[in-house]
C-alpha cells in the first residue's frame, strides 16, 4: 500500500504543461465525435425547429448519422491503437463493439420512429403531464410525441460506443453515465401503462446511480493502488507488484460490480424486469440489446486488459456470478406471465453464457463474446419489435394469454418470432446456435467444462419457457379478449427483417462474421 | 475408408424433398388435393433417386460410399461432408419408403386430429413432413459430426410442429415433453461434442469435426467415460431406452397417424443408429465399459415394455409400449459386440420401422373410422371388415415376431448374438417374446372378435386408398422374413467394420470353449 503511495508522486510532479495540449486523433475518434455531433444537433433541432416538423428532421438526422458513423468504423477497422491521451482506444474489439451497437441503433431508431395503428407510436406525448389527470387522458389520444427521445438516443449510443472503447476508468465513468441517464429518461415515456413506465424509470435511476457510485469508489481505489486509471499503466502496477493490496481487490470489486450491474448479471439483476416491463418497448430493445453490448465491452476491456494478470483471482468469483446468472435468469423465467419480463429473465440467462465465455479466459473467449453480443442483440431487438405489434383495446399486449392463437391471427409474425425464440433456445440453423457454440467453445477449451455443464442444462430449461410460447402461439385457440396484431410500417418491419435476416443468415453461414470477430479481438494497450 | 464421389448422391436425395416443401408452401391456400399430389410426387420421386443410389453402393467395398465433403465453417473446422455405409443407407432407404406411405395415409387426415374444432392447414402439414424427411436423410449421411449434431437437433422442430399443431387432444403437453427431453439429451452431447472438438484441437492442432478423424484420438479412459455419457444419454432419450423413455406413449399416442410413425420408425432409429455410428467408434473403451449395463437395460426395456403395453387401453399408447421393447433388443443386440447381434439389430431396425408401421397404420384405420383407438370401445370387427382384420393380424404378428414374418429374423440374430456374451440376458430377453405374443394378441382379440360392440355397425372395410397404403409395408414384411439377404449383405460389412474400430471380435464358439473345458477337466481328473 505504501509503495503505491510512493509510486503515485512521479505522475503527481510530472510538469503541468503535458495536461495542456492532449493532441486528438480526430479521424480515429471520427464516430464517436459524428454520434455526439448529431445528438447535439438534435438537442438545436428541439429548439429551434417548429413542433409540427421535429419528427420529420430528427429521424433522418438520426438515421443519418448512425449511418455515417458506421461507415467511419468500417474504413477505420485496421485501426490498433490508443488516442485521446490514452483515454480511449480504437482497436479491434472497440471497433467491431462500436460497428454492432451502430447497427443495432438504427434498428432500435426504426423501431422508435415505428408508427402503426392510428398514427400514435410508443411514446407518450408530454412527458410531463402527471397520470391520471385530464392532460394525460387526452395525451393518450394525441398522436404527438416526445421528439426528444431522438438525440437523448442518439447520446446514449455515444455513451455506448465509448463506454467499450475507454481505454481509462475515469473516461469509463464519464461514458457509463452518458449512456445511462437519457436511458433512465426514456425509460419513463412509454405512452400508455404511464404510471409503470415511471416506476421503471426511477427504478433503474436510483439503483442505476447506486451502482455508478459502485463503480466511481472503485475507480478511486484501484488509482489508489496503480497511480494512474489509464488501463495498461493498471496492468503493469497489478503486475509488477508480488504482493496483495487491499485497495485493488476492494477497487476490482466494486468496478465489476458497477459492470455487471450494466449487463444484468445476477447478483444485481433485480432492476432488469421491472425496467424491461416498464419501457416503452422501443426503449426496452435498444436497452436489452445496447447495453448489453457496451457494458461487456468495458468488462471484457477491464478485465482482460487492466486485472489480465490477477486472472486466478478474478475467475473464481467470476465462475460464480456467472453460474447465479444462468441458473437464476432460466429459473424465474419460467415463472413470468409477462412476455416482455420472461423476455428480460431471458436477457438475465444469455448474460450468463455470455459469462461463460468471459470467465474462461482464453484466446477465443473475446470472439465468442463478441459474436454472441452481436447476434442476440439482433434476435432481441426482432423480437421486441414483434411484442410491439401485439396490442390490445388498452396498448400493447404483454400478458402471455392474449398470445394465444397467435400463429392463426398473423401466421407471419408468429413465424418470425418463434424463429427467434429458436434461437434463443439455440436450435441449430439459427445464429443462437452458433453463439452458443462459440462461447461453449471457449469455455471447455479455458477449463471451464463445469460451467459449460451447468450452461447447457440450463439451456435445456429455458427452451421450456421459450416453447411454451410457441405452444400458445400455435397450439391453443385464439381467445376473443380484443387483441390484435397491429400492421407493422415500413420502420417496424424493416426492424423485423433485419433481425430476422442476421438470426438466420449467422445461423447458416456465419464464417465470414466469425473471421470479423476473429480479426477483431486483440485489445490495443499502452504500456511496457 | 471413404470412396468419394463426383456426383452429389446424397445431397440430391435430401434436397429434392427440401424442393418439394418449398414447392407446397407456394401452393396458395385452399388448393389442398394439390398439395397431396405433390407431396406423394416428390416423396416417390425421392424414392426412386434411393433406389437408383442403393442399386449403385458396391456391397464389397468397406467403408463409406457416395462421399462428399466441402468447407461449411472454416474457423470451426466444420465441413459439409456426406457419405453413407451400409447401416446409413438402409436408415436411408426406410425413411425413404416410409414417406410416401406416410403421404399416402395422411389424405384424409391431414387437417389435424378428428374432433378437433377447427382444422389445421393441410399444407403446412406435408411441408412438414418433406422437410423432416430432409433431415432424416441428413442425419443418417452426415460423416461430420457438427452436421450430424445440426440434423439431429434441426429434427425436433417438423417433429414438434407436428404433435402440437395435428396431435390430439393433449398433443401440447405431449409435444413439449417430447421437445424437452429431446433437447436436453441434445444439450448434453453439445457439450460432449465440444469436449471431443477441443481434444481434437490439441492433439491434432487444428481442430475438427471430421468423424474419421475423430476415431484417431487418444482419449483418456476418464475423459472417453464422460464424453460417452454425454452421447450415450442423448441417444437413450431418442432411442428410447428405458428409463429414460416416457415421453414417447404421450407423444406415440397423442400425434397424428402419419406424425406416429415418422416418431417410432424413423426419428426414433437415430437414437440406435448413435450408437452404432459414433458412441461405439468414437469411444470404443468407454461402450466397452458400459456395454453390460446397456444390455441390462435393454432386458429391463424388453420386459417393461412388454409388460405395461398389455395393460394399455388404447392402441397406440400399446404399440409406443411394444416399441420401448423393441428397442431394447435392438440395443442389447448393439452393445453386445457381436457381428450377429449388430447385424440383427441393425436388420432389427428396418424391421422395427416396417412392422410397427404397419401396426401404426392399421391402427390410423381404426381411428380413421371411430376417432380413436379404444381397445374396449371395439369388439367384433373382423365380422364388418375382414380385410381390415386380416391385414392388422398379419402387421401384429409381424410385430410380435412370428417365423416367416420379417422381425423373427432380426430378433433371433439378436438373441443369438447375445447370448455368446451375455447368457442370462438372453434368456430373459426370450421371455418378452412370449409377452409380445400375449399383448398382441389379446388386444387383438378384444378388437375384431367377438360379439360385434354397438356403434360398429357401419364400420366400413378397406378402400382403395388405404389398401395401396398398407399393401407396400405388408409385401416387404413377408419378403424380408423370407429373403433377408440382400439387406444383411448391405448391413454386414458395415457392422463389422464398425466393430473393428472398437477392437471388438466375437467371442470363439460356445461349443469350442465348452469341448475346451472338457479337456482340462479330463487332465485334471487322469492327474
Amino acid at each position: 500500500m505504501t509503495a503505491a503511495l510512493f509510486a503515485a508522486p512521479a505522475l503527481l510532479a510530472a510538469p503541468p504543461q503535458q495536461i495542456n495540449v492532449p493532441s486528438i486523433a480526430y479521424g480515429a475518434l471520427s464516430p464517436l465525435l459524428i454520434v455526439f455531433g448529431v445528438a447535439l444537433a438534435g438537442v438545436l433541432v428541439e429548439a429551434f425547429c417548429p413542433a409540427a416538423y421535429r419528427r420529420m428532421v430528427q429521424i433522418p438526422l438520426a438515421g443519418g448519422g448512425f449511418v455515417a458513423a458506421l461507415i467511419a468504423v468500417i474504413l477505420l477497422q485496421h485501426k490498433h491503437e490508443i488516442v485521446a491521451s490514452g483515454s480511449v482506444a480504437v482497436d479491434g474489439p472497440a471497433l467491431f463493439l462500436d460497428g454492432t451497437i451502430l447497427l443495432l441503433a438504427i434498428a432500435s431508431l426504426f423501431l422508435l420512429a415505428e408508427r402503426s395503428g392510428g398514427g400514435s407510436n410508443a411514446l407518450v406525448a408530454d412527458a410531463a403531464a402527471l397520470p391520471g389527470t385530464r392532460e394525460a387522458g387526452e395525451l393518450l389520444a394525441s398522436t404527438g410525441t416526445v421528439t426528444e427521445a431522438y438525440p437523448l438516443m442518439s447520446f446514449s449510443v455515444a455513451g455506448m460506443m465509448l463506454f467499450g472503447a475507454s481505454n481509462s476508468l475515469l473516461t469509463m465513468f464519464v461514458a457509463l453515465e452518458v449512456l445511462s441517464l437519457p436511458l433512465y429518461l426514456m425509460a419513463g415515456l412509454a405512452r400508455r401503462r404511464r404510471l409503470l413506465s415511471q416506476e421503471a424509470a426511477l427504478k433503474y435511476f436510483l439503483l442505476g446511480a447506486f451502482s455508478s457510485a459502485f463503480f466511481l469508489y472503485g475507480l478511486a481505489m484501484v488509482y489508489g493502488f496503480a497511480g494512474s486509471v489509464e488501463l495498461g499503466a493498471i496492468h503493469d502496477a497489478v503486475g509488477n507488484t508480488g504482493r496483495t493490496d487491499i485497495f485493488l481487490y476492494l477497487g476490482m470489486a466494486m468496478l465489476a460490480i458497477g459492470l455487471l450491474f450494466k449487463l444484468g448479471a445476477v447478483p444485481f439483476h433485480a432492476w432488469t424486469p421491472d425496467v424491461y416491463q416498464g419501457a416503452p418497448t422501443p426503449v426496452t430493445a435498444f436497452m436489452a440489446a445496447g447495453t448489453k453490448v457496451a457494458a461487456f465491452g468495458a468488462l471484457l476491456r477491464t478485465f482482460y486488459v487492466a486485472f489480465g494478470p490477477m486472472e486466478w483471482d478474478w475467475r473464481p468469483i467470476m465462475w460464480v456470478v456467472a453460474i447465479l446468472t444462468m441458473v437464476v435468469g432460466a429459473v424465474l423465467a419460467i415463472t413470468q406471465t409477462d412476455i416482455k419480463r420472461m423476455l428480460a429473465y431471458s436477457s438475465v440467462a444469455h448474460a450468463g453464457f455470455i459469462l461463460v465465455a468471459f470467465t474462461a479466459g482464453t484466446v477465443d473467449s473475446v470472439e465468442a463474446v463478441l459474436f454472441y453480443l452481436l447476434t442476440y442483440g439482433f434476435s432481441i431487438i426482432g423480437a421486441f419489435a414483434i411484442v410491439g405489434l401485439v396490442r390490445n383495446p388498452t396498448g400493447e399486449a404483454n400478458h402471455l394469454s392474449s398470445w394465444a392463437g397467435l400463429g392463426r391471427r398473423a401466421p407471419f409474425l408468429a413465424g418470425t418470432f418463434t424463429f427467434f425464440l429458436l434461437a434463443f433456445a439455440g436450435i441449430p440453423l439459427t445464429s443462437g446456435f452458433m453463439a452458443k457454440f462459440y462461447v461453449f467453445r471457449a469455455g471447455v477449451d479455458g477449463g471451464a467444462a463445469g460451467l459449460v455443464v451447468i450452461g447447457v442444462i440450463t439451456s435445456a430449461v429455458t427452451a421450456f419457457f421459450y416453447v411454451r410460447v410457441i405452444i400458445l402461439m400455435y397450439f391453443v385457440e385464439p381467445a376473443d379478449d380484443g387483441t390484435t396484431v397491429a400492421l407493422p410500417s415500413a420502420f417496424a418491419s424493416a426492424a423485423v427483417g433485419l433481425g430476422l435476416a442476421v438470426t438466420l443468415v449467422l445461423g447458416v453461414v456465419p464464417a465470414a462474421v466469425i473471421d470479423i470477430a476473429h480479426n477483431a479481438s486483440t485489445f490495443a494497450r499502452l504500456g511496457s | 475408408m471413404v470412396h468419394h464421389d463426383s456426383f452429389p448422391w446424397l445431397t440430391i436425395i435430401g434436397l429434392i424433398p427440401l424442393g418439394g416443401a418449398l414447392l407446397i408452401a407456394l401452393v396458395p391456400a385452399g388448393r389442398d388435393l394439390a398439395v397431396k399430389r405433390i407431396a406423394l410426387l416428390v416423396s416417390l420421386v425421392t424414392l426412386g433417386w434411393t433406389g437408383v443410389m442403393t442399386a449403385q453402393y458396391d456391397t464389397a467395398k468397406a467403408g463409406y460410399q457416395f462421399a462428399q465433403s466441402t468447407d461449411w465453417i472454416k474457423q470451426f473446422g466444420v465441413r459439409y461432408a456426406v457419405g453413407t455405409d451400409g447401416i446409413g443407407l438402409v436408415m436411408i432407404l426406410l425413411v425413404t419408403v416410409l414417406v410416401p406411405v406416410v403421404v399416402l395415409a395422411s389424405w384424409h387426415d391431414s387437417h389435424g386430429a378428428p374432433g378437433r374444432e377447427r382444422p389445421s392447414s393441410v399444407r403446412t402439414f406435408f411441408v412438414l413432413v418433406l422437410s423432416l424427411e430432409t433431415i432424416m436423410i441428413g442425419v443418417f449421411s452426415s460423416t461430420d459430426v457438427f452436421l450430424f449434431y445440426v440434423f439431429f437437433e434441426a429434427m425436433l422442430i417438423p417433429m414438434y410442429f407436428l404433435i402440437g399443431m395435428f396431435g390430439g387432444q393433449h398433443r401440447s403437453y405431449a409435444s413439449i415433453k417430447f421437445l424437452l427431453y429431446s433437447f436436453a439429451g441434445g444439450m448434453l452431447m453439445l457439450a460432449a461434442l465440444i469436449g471431443l472438438y477441443i481434444q481434437s484441437v490439441h492433439q491434432f492442432g487444428t481442430g475438427t469435426f471430421n468423424l474419421f478423424a475423430l476415431e484417431q484420438l487418444h482419449l483418456s479412459s476418464g475423459l472417453q467415460d464422460w464424453l460417452f455419457l454425454g452421447f450415450f444419454v442423448a441417444f437413450a432419450i431418442k432411442a428410447p431406452l428405458w428409463p429414460l423413455h416416457t415421453w414417447l406413449p404421450d407423444a406415440g399416442a397423442e400425434a397424428p397417424i402419419g406424425g406416429s410413425v415418422m416418431l417410432v420408425c424413423v426419428l426414433d432409429k437415430v437414437g440406435t443408429f448413435g450408437f452404432l455410428r459414433y458412441c461405439i467408434p468414437l469411444f470404443p473403451d468407454a461402450s466397452k465399459t458400459f456395454a453390460p449395463y446397456v444390455v441390462a437395460l435393454g432386458v429391463v426395456g424388453v420386459l417393461y415394455g412388454a409388460l405395461v403395453a398389455m395393460y394399455q387401453r388404447d392402441w397406440k399408447r400399446l404399440v409406443s409400449y411394444t416399441s420401448v421393447a423393441h428397442f431394447g433388443f435392438i440395443a442389447m443386440g448393439i452393445f453386445a459386440f457381436t457381428s450377429q447381434g449388430g447385424t440383427g439389430a441393425v436388420l432389427y431396425m428396418v424391421n422395427h420401422g416396417l412392422s410397427t408401421g404397419a401396426l401404426f397404420l392399421v391402427v390410423g384405420f381404426l381411428v380413421a373410422r371411430k376417432g380413436h383407438a379404444d381397445i374396449p370401445s371395439f369388439g367384433g370387427l373382423a365380422k364388418r371388415a375382414p380385410l381390415l382384420s386380416g391385414l392388422f393380424l398379419l402387421a401384429g404378428l409381424s410385430s410380435l415376431a412370428l417365423p416367416g414374418l420379417n422381425t423373427f429374423v432380426s430378433e433371433f440374430l439378436v438373441l443369438v448374438g447375445s447370448f455368446t456374451r451375455y447368457r442370462v440376458a438372453a434368456i430373459v430377453a426370450t421371455t418378452g417374446i412370449i409377452l409380445a405374443a400375449l399383448y398382441v394378441l389379446i388386444a387383438y382379440q378384444r378388437t375384431m372378435h367377438g360379439p360385434l360392440k354397438a356403434g360398429l355397425e357401419q364400420v366400413k372395410d378397406l378402400d382403395l386408398r388405404e389398401i395401396a397404403v398398407i399393401a407396400p409395408m405388408l409385401s416387404l414384411i413377408v419378403l424380408l422374413g423370407v429373403y433377408p439377404k440382400p439387406i444383411i449383405d448391405i448391413i454386414k460389412p458395415s457392422v463389422a467394420a464398425t466393430y473393428q474400430q472398437a477392437h471388438r471380435t466375437d467371442p470363439p464358439p460356445l461349443a469350442t470353449t465348452a469341448a475346451n473345458d472338457r479337456t482340462t477337466n479330463q487332465d485334471g481328473a487322469g492327474q
